[in-house]
Order: C-alpha cells, then structure tokens, then sequence
C-alpha cells in the first residue's frame, strides 16, 4: 500500500476526534499509525472493488452486448439498437413484459393484503402466537423451484386439488389452472402470494408491534371501535411498512424465474412467459446473446422504474425528517 | 366465558352484547387463521406423506391423501439410485454439492458483510455514504444481467462449471445484502461507545473484536440465515454455471420434475423434493424467530 491514497482519505477520519490525536502525539503520525488509520479503506476496498465491477461493469457489459452482434458466443462488432426492436416485435416478449405487469400488481397487492390480514389477526392476542408465525412464513425458507414443484402436483388436473374433489363425490368440479392458457398465469399469481405473504406479515406484525400503545388507547376512549382504530390510526402510522414491503416484493416480482420454470415452463404454449425466462432462453436455449442481454436490459429498466421512484422517497423522507427535529 | 357470564348476575343488555361481539370476533379471527394455515400447510403435508406412501397408492388415491402404509423406499432411491440426468446414483451428491458451495460462500459473504458494516458505520470517511449506496445497487441487480459476464471471468479463472465459480458468484452477489445488512444495524450501536474507545488507544481491529462483535449475534443470525437459504435455493447461476452431478440441488430438482419422464414417479420426487428442502426449513424453524426480530432491527429501515 502506497501512502499516497491513505493521505488523501485519512484526515477526514481524524477529524472527529483531531483534538485528541494532536494533544497525544505532537510530532506527525508514524508509518504504523499512517498504516492503522488506512486499515478501514484497506479492509473496505477489495469488497468495494468487487462490488463496483458487478455492480457497473457488468451492467456496462451486458448493455454493451446487447448492441453487438453477438449470436452463439459473444462478439463485440457494434450493430446498434437492433435487438431492441426485434425483442419488442416478438410476441414471446410482449406476452412477457403484459405477464409481469399483470403478476406484479396482483401479487404485490394481494400478497401485502393477506399478510397484513394474517399480522392483524395474530396481533388479536391470540393463542400459539409463535405457531401461527412460523406456520405461515416456512414457505419463505422454501425455494420457488420446489415450491413450483409440489404446487404443480396440486394443480395438476389428474391427482391433484380436482382429483382429490371429484372423488369425495363432486363429480363435475374442474379446477384446471395451469393447463388453461387464460389462467395458468393466475395459478403462479396464486403460488407466490402462497410464497410471500408470510414474509409481509412478519414486517407488518412487527411495525404492529412498535406503534405506540397510548395512541391506541386514545383512540378507543375517543370510542373508535377496532376497525376504524385499525383503519384511521394503526395503519396510517404503519405506512412506510407498506412502501418498504411493495418493494421488496416488486423486486422479486421483476426476477421471477425459478416459480415459472418449476410450475408451468411458460406454458401452456407462451402463456406465462416471463422475462427473466425468456432471458435464459434466448441466451442458453437460442443462442442469441444480444437479444438476451437486450432483454436483460428491459429487466433493469422494469427495476429502476420501481427503485428510482423508491430511492428519491427516502431521501425526500430523510430530509423532511432531518427538517424537523 | 364462564367468569364474563357470573360476573354479569343482573343481566345488562349492553354487556351481554359486548360479550357476544367479542365471542364472535374470537370465532372470526381463529376461523380466518385456519383456513390460512390450512392451505400454508397442505403443500407440505402433501409432499412429506407422500414420500412415505407407496406409489400404487399415490396413483389410485390421488396426491392427496392420508397414507394407508408407511414405505421407506423412496428415501432410500432418491438419495442413492434415482436416474437424475442419465447418472443413477440419487441426489446424494447434489446434496453434497449444494453443503460445498452454500457453507463457504455463507461464511465468506457474512465476515466480508460484518467488516464492511463496520467500516461503513463507524469509520466513515469522505464518500463513503456515496460508495455505500453504491454498494446496495447490488442489492437490486437482476442476475440475469451478470450472466454473460460471469461466464466470460469464470472461464478466465478455470471456474467454469465448479463449485469453486458458484461460490465466487453467490459470494459477490451476496457481499451486497450483508453489506447493507450489517451497515444498519450497526448504525444502533452509539458512536460514544467507540470513541471511547479509541481515546482508550483502542485500534481499529481491537474496537471490532471487542465492541463490535460481542454486539454483532442478531444481526449474523439474520444474515446467515438470508445468505444460507438465499444460496442454497438459487437456481438460475445453478442452472446456467453447473451441470449434471456437479449442480447443487436446488438445479437439479426442477431437471427431474419437469424431467419428461412419462409416468411420474411422485413417491422418489417427494422424497427428492423433501431432501432439496430440508436444510433450509431446519434453518427457520431454528432461527426463524431471531430472523424476524434482526430483521425488522437491521435489514428494513
């Protein structure tokens, strides 16, 4: 380690508590003591290193890739945003891109619904608390591609949920998700709310938790039955709850991969197609790597909608807090 | 009930009404919390009966069902002789490889994370918030993006379809989650306590193992937790960076269920499943508790 970029970085550590290092040792810092103030940077930066080329030279990489003619292998000849319009005029992708639209919605807003519903009833002081909990958030620990796996048998029209009806009599009961192109997108709705709403429950009974008991309380002298307790003074003061759960939620949205891989394949026909599938396609089954790195770069995009929004919100949030107190 | 009823001898409407408001709000909230836990829990009953019922059985009564006989035999296929892949030897050794390559990479990931923290709290310097959000970026990143990439400097490196390359691989993704981790919880540790410190001549490495780690136990638990189930149930690097017997498990189930086998042998992919599943359920039962409550301290701020 040179001393050079130490020198650069190191005062400002000493600022804080200059008064001190300056009482304590007059002459300047030793080498020893240069190389033990550069030790954070030294520790920090092969992480830092490591991080800022997955984070920005792959990403670099990737969209540089997507403007190249690359097919089987990579190439670096320079084509321009070709595969951009053939990527949108395929009907697998549009298909694709309407199937997250449609699965982020529902699955944000059902999954923090029944999971906000599951926190409110396991706040009622109920029994067995820490059963019901960990009965409803084992299916996080779970993977999606075994998750995809058994909740495939259960849909499946000829052993699972039907069969299981049709025998104990109900003769003319159909319940055939994933083999109807219409719906099958609803059964991997359905498995991963299954999947995640136990993840919003938990942050949701916690910040049930943290809300002030007095506020509570004031609420019901001022005669406020539960549900409007619930709806005009617990929830509103769990807001941000809400916010950070829809985007953890979004973000795995925008990734799913392995639930579609393990319950329908994108099927039946491209039916339930999803990007990050279509992705491994085109890049693994197809040999078409450009057009795959053009669609990973559509995945980005989809994220930075939701992050960029989230990120402006924490900084606006932090100053307005910072601005009151 | 029984102490509401004698308390109220001279019968009070208004009482008796509240009473029963509150018997039916109890009937209510128990109701709606069997009937989740009811469909939370059917997928796992279905998967843990079956692995022990014949597959006769399964076929004539259906995947669901409560079973007549209990049968150890597909344990037994699915860990040494089930065909995954056109190799019949079980999933033992995509158990083994999936141990190889999440225990490593947890370990690693969680000190690089517990170090970064640290820094990134408690020595700030100029910029340092700037690299730290950068940092998180990674946080956010789809995989898919990094594909291409990685299969270029895992050639590069010789680690092309090892273990030693998924470990790399979940380690640099995960650098990120217990990086930001590790930074907001350690921001509830009071800065006075380290000043202290360092007036005591206390160094850097000192402060970490006396001050910082001792405190550390909530939020390693959480970021064990998440890295060990998170890496264990990867599949797209596992799918797109290993093959055949040398795939973690996690990869090769989805191989053998979607697997185009024509009669489908549900007693062995049970069992299989239930193999791929276990060390992760072990981790929550275990730890879900702590999870929960250093993750609502630490990771969601």
């Amino acid at each position: 380690m040179s001393r050079e970029p130490s020198s650069g970085v190191v005062p400002r550590v000493r600022t804080r508590n200059e008064t001190l290092l300056v009482a304590e040792s007059p002459p300047g810092p030793t080498l020893r003591e240069r190389f033990g103030q550069a030790m954070p940077i030294i520790v920090l930066a092969p992480s830092l290193f490591v991080s800022f080329v997955y984070v920005f030279v792959f990403a670099l990489w990737t969209f540089y890739i997507s403007l190249s003619n690359s097919t089987l292998l990579p190439s670096y000849g320079f084509v321009g945003f070709g595969h951009y319009a053939t990527l949108w005029s395929n009907t697998r992708w549009t298909i694709a891109y309407s199937n997250l639209f449609l699965y982020s919605v529902l699955y944000v807003v059902l999954a923090i619904l029944v999971g906000l519903g599951l926190a409110i009833a396991i706040d009622q002081r109920v029994r067995g608390e820490a059963i019901w909990r960990t009965i409803f958030l084992y299916p996080l620990a779970v993977s999606f591609a075994v998750t995809g796996t058994v909740w495939a048998w259960l849909y499946s029209p000829n052993a699972g949920i039907e069969f299981l009806v049709r025998s104990l009599g109900w003769t003319d009961f159909t319940f055939r998700l994933t083999t109807d192109r219409n719906l099958a997108i609803y059964a991997i709705i359905a498995t991963g709310i299954w999947q995640s709403s136990g993840f919003a429950m938990a942050l949701f009974l916690a910040g049930l938790r943290s809300v002030d008991p007095d506020l509570v309380k004031a609420a019901q002298i001022d005669g406020a039955g539960p549900f409007r307790t619930y709806r005009k003074v617990i929830i509103p003061t769990i807001a941000p709850i809400f916010i950070a759960v829809a985007v953890v939620l979004l973000q795995f949205a925008i990734k799913t991969f392995d639930l579609v891989a393990a319950l329908t394949q994108g099927g039946p026909g491209i039916s339930t197609q999803f990007p990050a599938n279509y992705v491994y396609d085109l890049m693994f089954q197809r040999g078409q790597i450009a057009e795959g790195a053009a669609a990973a770069m559509m995945m980005l995009a989809a994220l930075a909608v939701v992050m960029v929004p989230y990120a402006l919100w924490l900084v606006w949030r932090r100053r307005g807090e910072s601005g009151h107190g | 009930m029984a102490n509401a009823t004698l308390s109220a001898i001279d019968f009070d409407p208004a009482y008796a009404r509240a009473a029963r408001r509150y018997f039916i709000g109890r009937v209510g909230v128990y109701s709606f919390l069997i009937l989740f836990a009811f469909i939370y829990l059917l997928p796992l009953f279905v998967i843990v009966a079956n692995s022990f019922r014949p597959l006769p059985e399964i076929i004539q009564n259906g995947l669901i069902g409560i079973p007549h006989s209990l049968s150890l035999k597909a344990w037994g296929q699915a860990w040494d002789s089930y065909c995954v892949s056109g190799t019949c030897e079980g999933m033992h050794r995509n158990f083994f490889n999936s141990l190889e390559m999440t225990i490593p990479a947890t370990i690693i990931s969680t000190l690089l994370g517990l170090m970064n923290g640290y820094i990134l709290s408690k020595w700030r310097f100029r910029g340092s918030e700037i690299l730290f959000t950068c940092m998180t970026f990674g946080v956010f990143m789809p995989g898919q993006l990094s594909l291409m990439p990685w299969a270029f400097i895992l050639g590069k490196l010789g680690l092309a379809n090892s273990i030693g390359g998924l470990i790399l691989i979940h380690c640099v993704q995960g650098l990120s989650f217990t990086t930001l981790f590790c930074r907001n919880y350690y921001l509830s540790i009071p800065d006075d306590l380290i000043k202290a410190a360092r007036i005591d001549g206390a160094g850097f490495w000192r402060i970490f193992f006396k001050i910082v780690l001792p405190l550390s136990p909530p939020i390693l638990i959480v970021t064990v937790i998440w890295q060990f189930t998170g890496i264990w149930n990867d599949y797209l690097f596992g799918v797109v960076f290993s093959s055949g017997r040398g795939q973690p498990i996690t990869a090769s189930l989805i191989g053998m269920a979607s697997g185009g086998i024509s009669v489908r042998v549900y007693d062995v992919m049970s069992a299989g499943v239930l193999i791929g599943a276990i060390p992760p359920l072990l981790i929550y039962f275990f730890g879900g508790k702590y999870f929960v409550r250093g993750l609502t301290q630490g990771a969601i701020k």
